[in-house]
């Protein structure tokens, strides 16, 4: 370091290689600052929700009691909520997102192609608050007058479609958050269907192969792991998504059959009881919920992720 | 220029601390139960408009006011269910009651207008069990001669999220029905025993769902039901009589509830006697320390709510709130007088 110092300044004890020094220091300060908040986060539920975890043990996950005024607490009804609508959103959303991309990447004009890709970014940048409001004032009560009448005169003979008609409930939880994580899973799967090879595309339809076939065939195919990348990665938005929610589950701690009845997400129970829960065991409960679905979602996350990774070295090492 | 950008940051710091100096002349801050917010905040905005002191009361829930009051993080705090006289004692806190208000059961049933239909505290309970669940029931039927009421499922509408409102409800359910309190007990958010039930997030939510659910029955605080145009229900109070909700029938279990006598103000002003008393009626209460480290903050918050009880009657009428009768407030004051101290020294007057 000595031998770098210029003769001409060598009684200045500020130079700017200190300064770099300072400013590595710093900027590692801060890249370190996002792992210490997670870890924080964490370790903070972990604390809170010790007192649930000790009384109610692994129980807590399989018991769907919820009683505040008797103060007995299980995860249970919220888990099974949080886990069906996000079920329905992914049967909604994955179809229908491979073929909008299909069709933006392979059939549409370039201009069309453009327009829409950016609407449906757009999509994403609706705040969730404004897909509650919506899904409750006018998707709710299209449901209950037009849909679920249909629904239950001609499958009512599944469970799934019995029980009065109310609009809010799973279903329509479950719809909404489909078209919210829609734009995620559609922007994800639009980059793996451009990264598929022109070269592999045109040779499927030179040797005839229909439009279907190549999707079908091809495309997936080829890009199946950083398909299911988007898809998980679109799950971990939806397990998590509360305001949305909130307005349409029907907020009730229940565990029924029917898609038409009202059920509680983990996040909406959260959001709905935390402001009035005053005793330390019911305080110790919502802690343990919100630890449940930090791991979960986590999970979901880091599999995403790693899904993804593989895809793209696979690639750029292929190519 | 240098001097320049000196002399403007020198006059922005000097003004921001001289705003900030006149600002702190008074500022009471306040926080708890939602029920009450509009009118707290009408009557924050008027009192600093006559005095200049300011109020800052954030409605974070009545569990969230407690909380604060105790951390001692807020100047008062406000809670719809009043706390017991042990945990007021054990906590050092004084309580007492700021205005009253209703909870009303309201109906959504194609053709059943507002104050026609008649409900009993035991017919409540039962409907809100689900043990009955059609609205063409014989037992709404035999109470309801007049009325042509339809094969439909009936859907409850109850809270989501913990609330007074709730447990005044619940607590009315309970005196109503053995069954009731032996099943599914009071509080502030109970496990809602009816199989097809939804919840709504604060009053504005079960309003909202109830007028959207064919047949569906819930309960709000009074404003709520009046500025829906919801259909309330009309109930058989203590007295025998069948009662329209309003502010004269609140007004009624007030008065006919005896404060002198509940240490802490802890009265619930459910099924009070009186022939035109609403049987779902509750205070909504303020908490503050007995012992006050600011003597001018305490007597500040003092003088705050005392004019709210004697200039404030009128606008509480207009949100639909039932001031207190003027010998309550005498006895609330006497108690500021007597256990409200700072240094050693009453507070108030």
């Amino acid at each position: 370091m000595a031998d770098l110092v210029l003769p001409e300044t060598p009684t200045k004890a500020w130079t700017w290689r200190q300064g770099d020094v300072i400013f590595r220091w710093l900027s590692r300060g801060c890249a370190f600052l996002v792992p210490a908040l997670i870890g924080g986060i964490f370790l903070a539920l972990l604390i809170y929700s010790l007192p649930a975890i000790k009384k109610f043990g692994l129980g807590f996950l399989v018991s769907p009691e919820w009683n505040p005024v008797t103060q007995e607490f299980g995860a249970a009804s919220s888990i099974f909520g949080t886990v069906v609508s996000t079920l329905i959103a992914m049967l909604l959303t994955v179809p229908l997102s491979l073929a909008i991309v299909f069709f933006l990447v392979e059939l549409a004009p370039p201009k069309v192609s453009r327009v829409v890709s950016t609407l449906i970014e757009l999509l994403a940048a609706i705040p969730s608050i404004i897909f509650g409001m919506w899904g409750l004032f006018v998707f709710a009560p299209f449901l209950q007058a037009h849909v679920q009448p249909w629904l239950a005169s001609t499958l009512g003979f599944l469970p799934l479609f019995q029980g009065p008609p109310m609009g809010i409930g799973i279903m329509s939880a479950g719809i909404i958050l489909a078209f919210m994580i829609l734009p995620f899973i559609c922007a994800i799967a639009r980059d793996v269907f451009l990264l598929v090879p022109r070269t592999i595309r045109e040779s499927a339809f030179g040797m005839g192969a229909t439009t279907w076939e190549v999707m079908y065939k091809v495309m997936i195919p080829y890009g199946l792991v950083g398909l299911i990348g988007a898809v998980f990665l679109g799950l971990g938005r939806a397990l998590g998504e509360t305001m949305a929610i909130t307005f349409v589950i029907g907020n009730a701690h229940r565990i029924s059959a029917s898609l038409f009845a009202a059920g509680n997400s983990i996040a909406s129970t959260l959001a709905n009881e935390f402001a009035e829960a005053t005793e330390p065991m019911y305080v110790s409960s919502l802690m343990a919920l919100g630890l449940v679905l930090f791991l979960i979602t986590y999970l979901v996350q880091i599999l995403a992720q790693f899904l993804l990774r593989r895809l793209y070295r696979s690639w750029s090492a292929g190519l | 220029m240098k001097n320049l950008i000196w002399l403007a940051m020198i006059t922005a710091v000097t003004l921001t601390l001289a705003a900030g100096a006149q600002a702190q002349s008074l500022t009471l801050n306040g926080a708890g139960a939602s029920f009450p917010y509009p009118l707290y905040s009408q009557w924050a905005h008027k009192y600093h408009e006559l005095t200049g002191i300011k109020i800052n009361y954030q409605s974070i829930g009545s569990g969230g006011g407690i909380a604060q009051i105790k951390a001692k993080t807020v100047d008062f705090g406000a809670s719809d269910e009043p706390l017991k006289v042990e945990d007021l004692d054990q906590a050092g806190l004084v309580q007492f009651p700021m205005v009253v208000g209703g909870v009303v059961p309201v109906v959504n049933v194609a053709g059943i207008a507002a104050g026609r239909i008649k409900f009993t505290g035991d017919l409540l309970a039962q409907v809100f069990m689900g043990k009955i669940a059609k609205w063409n029931d014989p037992a709404i039927k035999n109470l309801n001669p007049g009325l042509n009421l339809p094969d439909l499922n009936i859907t409850v509408v109850h809270r989501a999220d913990g609330s007074g409102t709730t447990w005044l409800f619940t607590h009315y359910l309970s005196l109503s029905s053995p069954e009731w309190q032996e099943k599914v007990g009071v509080g502030k958010s109970v496990k809602w025993p009816a199989p097809n039930s939804v919840g709504g997030k604060g009053n504005e939510g079960v309003a909202s769902y109830a007028k959207k659910v064919d047949g569906a029955i819930g309960y709000v605080e009074y404003a709520y039901a009046l500025q829906n145009q919801m259909s309330f229900a009309v109930l058989k109070n203590r007295a025998g009589n069948f009662v329209t909700p309003s502010i004269e029938s609140f007004q009624a279990a007030t008065a006919n509830a005896d404060w002198q006598k509940a240490p802490g103000y802890y009265i619930v002003l459910n099924d009070q006697p009186g022939d035109q008393s609403w049987p779902i009626t509750g205070a909504t209460y303020i908490l503050v320390h007995k012992q006050q480290a600011d003597a001018a903050k305490a007597k500040g918050v003092m003088k705050f709510f005392d004019w709210c009880y004697k200039n404030g009657a009128e606008m509480a009428q207009k949100l639909d709130y039932v001031p207190l009768p003027a010998k309550v407030v005498e006895l609330v004051q006497a108690t500021w007088a007597k256990e409200i101290k700072a240094d050693g020294k009453p507070v108030w007057p």
